[in-house]
């Protein structure tokens, strides 16, 4: 598995335009969040999210309770609740409502958690054309690719790319300039919205005491897709929910600008249900789907239950210093940056790359930048340990176990560290001038391969300090 | 939350000068103990002290960490006040034993105790000794870089600084990219060492673009990381800890 | 074990929870209503609308504003008393929305503008509080690609944490309330803004 991992991370290292094209863009995204958090345009950033962490801690606290005022206000607007533990249930559920109905054709706005529970290719089978209508989701999903970032799904993609998939996909003549490249995903998304029979979407919050989806977006999509249809059907995790609609007024703020720099938005919909009587447009179905797989494994670690809070900014990836350098398909699943570090193993489990979580400097700018406060370092230190644990239990031992069984006995006896201390001087002198060294041999030459590396001292400061002593 | 009490000048400070500055950077803690001096503080070091055990712990040896932990709180036990040349590890101290002891009463009594007295040597002499200008003289432009600990976990962000600006004859030129990780990381730097490569490298570049002829921090193991990019870059910069700064005359 | 009963049995065993305990105290709800008076709110939603807006001191300015901004393209409005009392359907282009949901969308996809009303506006971020009812269309608002709304100027609150205060639940009222903050957009390629991408590219306020 890790030596993929690795490959992965070099083979975006070792693109120049890729490395320029995301550094740049999550840059970008970056310098909108810290401008919109200034104290003259958000003086209560920093309360909101302690407000925003407490209210989503005490929603995972009661969770149970919480879902079950959603599940029952969501019933009592005529919509109908689905309760999903794995991804396949959620194919099942959707798989059965569209045949029942008939649907051939279904639009879906971004929604992360139809990625994990891998939606689309569920539909495919089930002989249901389902279109992306996001813009880079329509990119990526032409291009049989992933989601490259969570708010920027084609991120990595170039015009020029974009008009060759354009050309052999769409059949359109070759345009690279954007506004007309949008303007045919217009056209051609037009058509779906206005003919599908079934609009999927995700959701960024649910409001328990609303029974409401609340869907957050620029372009119109996620609108148009829970509109035109006449099924609505939301996929969304059970940690998505809010308690009220005014703690909408805490989360909305925090949302926009941590992710691009937004106040608001240019659409936030407050959807809850099928269209009432009376009401001229609107879908006649109303299904919201409940997704567990994994999450309630997450709740129940008291340590790791905070990963749950995430409303899906994609702050962190864009402060991250490695998620800028390795890019998002350096990440195993679904979610890449900090986030997907600490999610990705909790849900996969941490055999699935036991590295990724020491793929990280501990820097902390994630943490300092998430509007819901999880402290990522502390959870990648758990995760951390986890690995060595089970590493332990399997009793595989590798060189760093033992490194560290004579690091730490050494660090015991100070007499004996003092003594090691010398050898080291006596084996790793450097050049003589206190130049520092060019090549090192063993697991050090990693460092060598773009660094040198110091000399160790002629004298250790206990050295210096026992001579001063003696000497005052 | 740390209550800064001002310690009167009688008072005795320990040093604990961190395995790296103690085998690699041992002119930091000599620069330290000029300072601390100058300043009236009695200093003692305590020489059983090896390391605080966060190299095992970033590493997820939580197991080895203790070990080395519950020495580090020994050695340390009847000290009054701790000073270290490092934001990482009066960070460990005071931020992660409390989870690493959590299942040991005994050193988590320690640890409480022992919290409230360590400190990085820049935030001990702005935030606990109440000074900025302590008599030093560097003459030059330096740059000043964040180390992730001190900047992040220890929320010092002015205190080095207000004490760079206090040095007669030195000039601090703010670099784009100050408060950027460097890339050390502990093992990161070598497990991920092209990453780890490429955080450097943009670190050197906004070094260099502030024409500075040297870089300051309060971690060495971040100057450990950024000389080793300057000197295998062949930049002419060198690279200082706040302790040896101060320490100039 | 039926889905919905396994997943809050283990929601209930991971949290230490039996079924039917009422939950711990929530944090209290927040919100933060500054003061300002009309003048000010009208103020700060012409600055920060992200359109055009159009002051209408009386009916007929109003209808003169419409009919400019329609410029005689073909127009669904949607059947609001307000746009009624303005004589928005008598302008020339401008269409009553048909009966029945596909009538609805059909007209919607058709038009070059679409004409509604508004529930609120919110001084702060300039966007629109529209919420679905038997006068106002879901569609009329996303389909054409320019949309005009007509809003009394007394209906202007100061931001999020009025509209809470005022509407703690919009879901009582009505399957949907959408915030429009501006017109459609993305820069899903290479980062570059485009307008209009699936909804109207310009949006335009009159206010009376």
């Amino acid at each position: 598995m890790s030596v993929a991992f690795h490959q992965r991370i070099q083979y975006a290292l070792l693109d120049e335009r890729l490395q320029q094209a995301v550094y740049a863009a999550t840059g970008r995204l970056r310098d909108k969040r810290r401008g919109s958090i200034v104290p003259g345009q958000l003086p209560d950033y920093q309360e909101l999210r302690t407000h925003a962490h407490h209210i989503k801690k005490h929603t995972m606290e009661n969770l149970d309770y919480y879902l079950e005022v959603l599940a029952r206000r969501v019933e009592e607007r005529g919509g109908r609740v689905a309760w999903c533990r794995d991804a396949g249930e959620v194919q099942e559920v959707i798989g059965r409502l569209a045949r029942e109905r008939g649907i051939r054709l279904a639009v879906k706005s971004k929604s992360m958690t139809s990625e994990e529970v891998h939606l689309n290719e569920a539909l495919e089978r089930s002989g249901v054309e389902a279109v992306e209508t996001d813009l880079g989701e329509f990119i990526i999903q032409l291009a049989g690719e992933r989601p490259y970032h969570i708010v920027a799904p084609a991120m990595h993609k170039t015009r020029q790319q974009v008009a060759d998939l354009f050309e052999a996909k769409l059949g359109v003549g070759r345009v690279e300039e954007i506004p007309r490249q949008t303007m045919i995903a217009r056209v051609v998304l037009r058509k779906k919205f206005l003919e599908a029979g079934m609009g999927i979407s995700g959701a960024n919050f649910l409001v328990a005491e609303s029974g409401a989806v609340v869907i957050v977006e620029n372009e119109g999509n996620a609108r148009l897709a829970t509109s035109s249809p006449r099924i609505h059907v939301a996929v969304a995790g059970v940690e998505k929910v809010i308690p009220r609609a005014a703690d909408l007024a805490v989360f909305l703020p925090l949302l926009g600008r941590s992710a691009t720099g937004q106040p608001l938005t240019s659409y936030t919909s407050f959807l809850s249900g099928p269209r009432r009587a009376g009401e001229l447009d609107g879908p006649d179905e109303f299904c919201l789907i409940l997704v567990d797989n994994g999450r309630t494994r997450i709740l129940a670690d008291r340590g790791k239950r905070e990963t749950l809070y995430c409303i899906r900014c994609g702050a962190c990836l864009n402060t991250c210093p490695v998620y800028r350098r390795i890019g998002g398909y350096s990440y195993p699943g679904v979610y890449s940056g900090p986030i997907g570090a600490i999610l990705t193993p909790q849900v996969l489990g941490l055999s699935h790359e036991p590295e990724l979580p020491f793929a990280s400097s501990l820097c902390g700018a994630c943490a300092e930048v998430c509007p819901v406060k999880i402290d990522i370092p502390r959870i990648l230190l758990e995760l951390r340990g986890e690995v060595k644990k089970q590493e332990a239990r399997d009793r595989r031992w590798g060189p760093e176990k033992l490194g560290f069984l004579v690091w730490a006995w050494l660090m015991r006896h100070p007499r004996l560290f003092e003594l090691a201390g010398l050898a080291a001087q006596a084996m790793l002198s450097g050049p003589g001038d206190g130049r520092w060294i060019r090549s090192l041999p063993g697991p050090l030459k990693a460092w060598t391969a773009s660094r040198d590396f110091p000399p160790p001292a002629a004298r250790s400061f206990r050295q210096l300090w026992r001579r001063r002593v003696r000497t005052p | 939350m740390l209550e800064y009490r001002l310690f009167t000048m009688a008072t005795r400070v320990s040093l604990f000068v961190t395995c790296l500055v103690d085998q690699f950077f041992p002119k930091i803690g000599l620069g330290m103990v000029e300072v601390l001096e100058r300043l009236g503080y009695q200093i003692d070091f305590p020489e059983a002290q090896t390391c605080c055990g966060q190299p095992a712990f970033n590493s997820g040896f939580r197991g080895e960490a203790r070990q080395v932990g519950r020495h580090f709180l020994s050695v340390f036990r009847d000290a009054e006040a701790i000073v270290c040349p490092s934001g990482s590890c009066a960070a460990m101290v005071r931020r992660h034993y409390a989870e690493l002891f959590h299942k040991d009463p005994e050193a988590l009594a320690a640890v409480r105790v022992l919290g409230e007295r360590v400190w990085e040597f820049s935030e001990f002499l702005v935030r606990v000794a109440g000074r900025e200008e302590v008599g030093a003289c560097w003459e030059g432009v330096v740059t000043y870089h964040d180390s992730c600990h001190s900047l992040r976990e220890l929320g010092l962000a002015e205190e080095p600084r207000r004490l760079l600006r206090a040095v007669r004859g030195l000039e601090l030129r703010e670099m784009d990219l100050a408060e950027e990780c460097c890339g050390f990381g502990g093992t990161f730097s070598v497990k991920f060492h092209d990453v780890s490569g490429s955080m450097l490298g943009a670190k050197i570049e906004s070094i260099r673009r502030t024409g500075a002829s040297a870089v300051v921090s309060t971690d060495a193991s971040c100057l450990m990381q950024i000389r080793g990019g300057l000197s295998r870059a062949g930049l002419p910069v060198r690279t200082l800890h706040v302790a040896e700064v101060l320490a100039a005359r | 074990m039926p889905a919905r009963e396994h997943i809050l049995h283990k929601i209930r065993t991971a949290l230490g929870r039996s079924s039917g305990q009422p939950p711990g105290e929530a944090p209290p709800v927040r919100l933060r209503v500054p003061a300002a008076e009309a003048g000010e709110r009208v103020r700060m939603l012409a600055e920060r609308f992200n359109g055009t807006v159009s002051h209408a001191p009386s009916a007929a300015d109003a209808r003169d504003h419409v009919a400019r901004l329609v410029d005689g393209r073909r127009a669904v409005a949607c059947p609001s008393p307000l746009l009624e009392r303005l004589g928005v359907f008598g302008l020339p282009g401008v269409e009553a929305l048909p009966d029945g949901v596909d009538g609805v969308r059909a007209a919607c996809a058709a038009a070059e503008v679409g004409i509604t009303g508004a529930e609120y506006a919110l001084a702060d971020t300039g966007a629109l509080v529209v919420i679905a009812s038997g006068q106002e269309s879901r569609l009329a608002s996303m389909l054409p690609t320019v949309h005009i709304t007509v809003l009394a100027a007394d209906r202007v609150l100061t931001g999020l944490d009025e509209l809470f205060t005022t509407v703690p639940d919009p879901a009582a009222f009505s399957s949907s309330m959408v915030l429009i903050g501006g017109p459609s957009k993305t820069a899903d390629i290479e980062q570059i803004l485009t307008l209009g991408v699936h909804g109207p590219r310009e949006i335009h306020l009159v206010l009376v």
